[in-house]
């Protein structure tokens, strides 16, 4: 049984329909996908899934519960994590206390000092840069340091939207191999990208949309094979 | 010529602003104050410190002497100039008729009582000697600038609040006889103010010695320093009244009812992020609750003592902070400053309608409520409210020391920096913003209950949007999201302008000046949060600031 599976969701911003029924699964432990073009929905759907937008229609379960009607807040505690997109980090605070925040919800100090030694050794940048505010980071080491922030709530499943937005080839290579190493660890995935080709190369199975649709759904190598979608997304 | 222009432009616009103070005013208003018995009023001291300023500014950071004088010179002249103008101009066109300020009393003084051509020459060279002097003054040693603005502050201090401070010794013996040395019974007198012009000087001159280099001080040393004078400022603050009276200490008391004011505001704004403008109305509730409750008129509900209305009038007001913010909840920035500002207005009106006159009293308000008692002690006297507001300030403090580094207080810096991802990281929106309110109230409430026994009534027309801006004002120029700049910010703006009384109608023209200022300058506020400072000073941070060891960072 998928951990988070969507059916039939819509989402209205106003009178604008942006996501027009959406269905996917992801199953527990794997990495999953969406890409598409900038507007297709993908944020949308992540915000859907993590109660920052409300379906109109259309149910979202996770762990076999329906989400609706609970408060992003909820959601969270029930250790579907997002990582948002861009720089969303708190920029006026060190990355030490960037991490203290992702483990708001959790009261266990001691397996929540483990887990940031853990994470630190998994990105030993940040380690460097522990005192320092977080909002002169490159922003390479902002991705790590949102994407650690969420790791710090321990999530059964991490939403990640466009980890690799506005990075170098080199560092986009480093997301990805960390986004996989998370995986390895048990973690769920689902991720938003643009960058099709790298994110159906990591996936194990992909959800290409187009306006508020999913056209296209396979297991990633096999969308990276497909002729629309190299034609559309990849060059 | 870019440098001769420059200085030029910058004396022109202190002088225009010394022409517009004298035009609308404040300058007239300053000239009844005398700083020097019959020397020097603090009109002239005012015009005198725009030179000295003018000066200083053009002087700074020049390599050359002979620049840097010339300079502060020359610019000098070009502010005397809109002044000597503006005199001349009064003493033979009939401005009085558009312009109040222009009377023949101003010309007097712009003269200094001479004939108007020879005043305005006179004007030229006092402006461009002051000029020159302030820029000496700022290529000068460090030690010995400091020195001379002790010196300066001290006379100007000591002449201005003279009235304050010949009642604060007012004692026979050695005490008795340096009072008799420095004032007379109008101000203080020229050698009072050379001696103490001497004594500042020396005591900063002992005070760097004893320091050895300023520069030196690292952040813990200057943090330390800070603690300690701030120590020594509450003590004063604790024993002021009792040495200095009544008057002191209603003008103490007010500024404890702002800090409790300041302090809950700081909740909401400083940390929450939540600006609100209709802050006036949790103080509203307080007050209107102690006085329900306790009031001997007809109006009363019951008639508890003040220490049963105290808690009643707090957890009303936590009530009321958190109704009032359910309809905006989902309001953010600018949107929500207009939205609250509109929900003040409201509860004010609400309590001066009709509607509710049977149960409010209307715009006659509930008189009659009785002073606190303890045991058979009734705190009557301002300085028995003052201790009263003091300790509950103390309390509040506490708390919102507490609060501040609580989990509560981490969910609000977030939330105040990106509401999604706060909420994305399991911290409850809904919950945390209807705290922020609700505690922010809470200490407004409190303010309210104490407002209302120090005024043994309360009306409509004491819960203006004022306070709310007031309040507002003294946490921005006190520095947002900090505790000690509650009250450094209260003491600026709500002591200044209540012990130089005279200035009242002019307050407001000094709270925008000084705001103005201090945006410019220090736009922390005098004492910073670290995490604001860190905010504001991001971008000023060399690229490579991760080079630097973390050992060395705060």
């Amino acid at each position: 049984m998928p951990l988070l599976e969507l059916t039939g969701v819509h989402v209205f911003y106003d009178k604008i329909e942006a996501l027009k029924g959406i269905s996917l699964g992801v199953e527990p432990s794997t990495i999953a996908t969406l890409v598409g073009a900038n507007g297709a929905g993908k944020s949308t759907t992540l915000r859907a899934v993590s109660g920052l937008v409300h379906p109109r229609a259309g149910t979202i379960r996770y762990d076999g519960t329906a989400l609706a009607g609970r408060g992003a807040h909820e959601i969270a505690a029930m250790g579907l994590v997002q990582v948002p997109e861009g720089r969303r980090i708190f920029g006026r605070l060190t990355v030490e206390e960037n991490l203290a925040m992702g483990a708001f919800t959790r009261r266990d100090r001691r397996a929540v000092a483990e887990d940031r030694e853990r994470l630190l050794t998994l990105f030993p940048r940040l380690r460097e840069r522990l005192h320092q505010v977080a909002g002169t980071l490159s922003g390479g080491e902002q991705q790590m340091v949102a994407t650690a922030r969420a790791l710090m709530a321990r999530p059964r499943m991490l939403l990640m939207d466009e980890p690799s937005m506005g990075l170098s080839p080199m560092l986009v290579e480093q997301v990805f191999e960390t986004i996989r190493a998370i995986n390895k660890e048990g973690v769920t995935i689902l991720l938003v990208e643009q960058n099709a080709l790298m994110a159906l190369s990591i996936a194990d199975h992909g959800y290409v949309l187009e306006s508020g649709r999913i056209v296209l759904s396979g297991p990633g190598r096999d969308l990276l094979d497909d002729d629309r979608v190299r034609h559309a997304y990849l060059g | 010529m870019k440098l001769l222009r420059g200085s030029i432009a910058t004396g022109l616009m202190f002088g225009i602003g010394g022409a517009y103070l004298a035009l609308v005013g404040v300058l007239m208003m300053m000239q009844k104050r005398p700083v020097v018995f019959g020397a020097f009023s603090l009109g002239h001291t005012a015009l005198l410190l725009l030179g000295l300023g003018t000066g200083a500014m053009v002087a700074r950071h020049r390599e050359s002497r002979a620049v840097a004088l010339g300079l502060g010179l020359l610019a000098g002249l070009a502010a005397a100039l809109p002044i000597a103008l503006l005199g001349l101009t009064i003493a033979t066109l009939p401005l009085q008729a558009i312009f109040i300020a222009a009377s023949p009393a101003l010309v007097h003084m712009l003269s200094f009582g001479l004939a108007p051509p020879q005043g305005a020459a006179a004007m030229l060279g006092v402006g461009s000697l002051a000029a020159l002097s302030g820029a000496a003054l700022a290529i000068s040693p460090p030690r010995l600038r400091r020195a001379v603005i002790a010196g300066g502050m001290a006379v100007v201090v000591g002449g201005v609040f003279q009235e304050l401070i010949q009642l604060i010794l007012q004692y026979g013996g050695p005490i008795g006889a340096v009072r008799d040395f420095l004032y007379t019974w109008q101000g203080l007198r020229p050698e009072g103010a050379a001696a103490l012009f001497l004594a500042a000087a020396a005591a900063s001159e002992t005070l760097s010695w004893l320091r050895g280099t300023p520069h030196a001080a690292g952040a813990d040393e200057r943090r330390r320093r800070r603690f300690i004078a701030a120590g020594l400022a509450l003590l004063v603050l604790v024993l002021m009244p009792v040495l200095a009276g009544a008057y002191i200490g209603q003008v103490l008391m007010l500024v404890g009812l702002y800090i409790l004011m300041g302090m809950g505001l700081n909740l909401e704004v400083g940390l929450a992020g939540l600006l609100d403008l209709g802050f006036v109305a949790f103080f509203a509730v307080g007050a209107y609750t102690t006085a329900l409750l306790t009031s001997q008129s007809a109006l009363a509900l019951l008639h508890l003592t003040y220490w049963e209305a105290m808690p009643v009038a707090v957890l009303t007001a936590v009530v009321g902070g958190m109704l009032f913010g359910l309809p905006v909840l989902g309001v953010r920035g600018d949107y929500l400053a207009v939205a609250t500002l509109g929900l003040g207005e409201i509860v004010r009106i609400i309590v001066l309608s009709d509607f509710a006159a049977p149960l409010l009293g209307g715009p006659q308000g509930v008189l009659d409520i009785p002073k606190p008692r303890i045991g058979s002690l009734e705190l009557a006297s301002p300085v028995a409210l003052f201790y009263l507001t003091l300790v509950c300030a103390g309390v509040a403090a506490f708390i919102a020391w507490r609060l501040e580094n609580s989990r509560l207080g981490r969910a609000w810096e977030a939330l105040r920096d990106d509401e999604d991802v706060a909420q994305a990281l399991g911290i409850n929106l809904v919950r945390s913003k209807l705290l922020a309110y609700g505690l922010g109230a809470a200490f407004a409430g409190l303010a309210g209950s104490i407002f209302a026994v120090m005024l043994g009534s309360v009306y409509p027309s004491s819960f203006q949007l004022l306070i709310s801006i007031n309040v507002l004002a003294l946490i921005i120029v006190g520095g947002m999201g900090s505790l000690p700049g509650v009250v450094l910010g209260a003491i600026a703006l709500i002591a200044l302008p209540e012990l130089l009384r005279e200035f009242g109608d002019y307050r407001y023209l000094f709270y925008g000046a000084v705001l103005i200022v201090m945006m410019r300058l220090k736009p922390e506020g005098l004492w910073p949060s670290e995490v604001r400072s860190r905010e504001l000073h991001a971008a000023e941070e060399p690229a490579d600031a991760g080079m630097i060891p973390a050992a060395e960072r705060p």
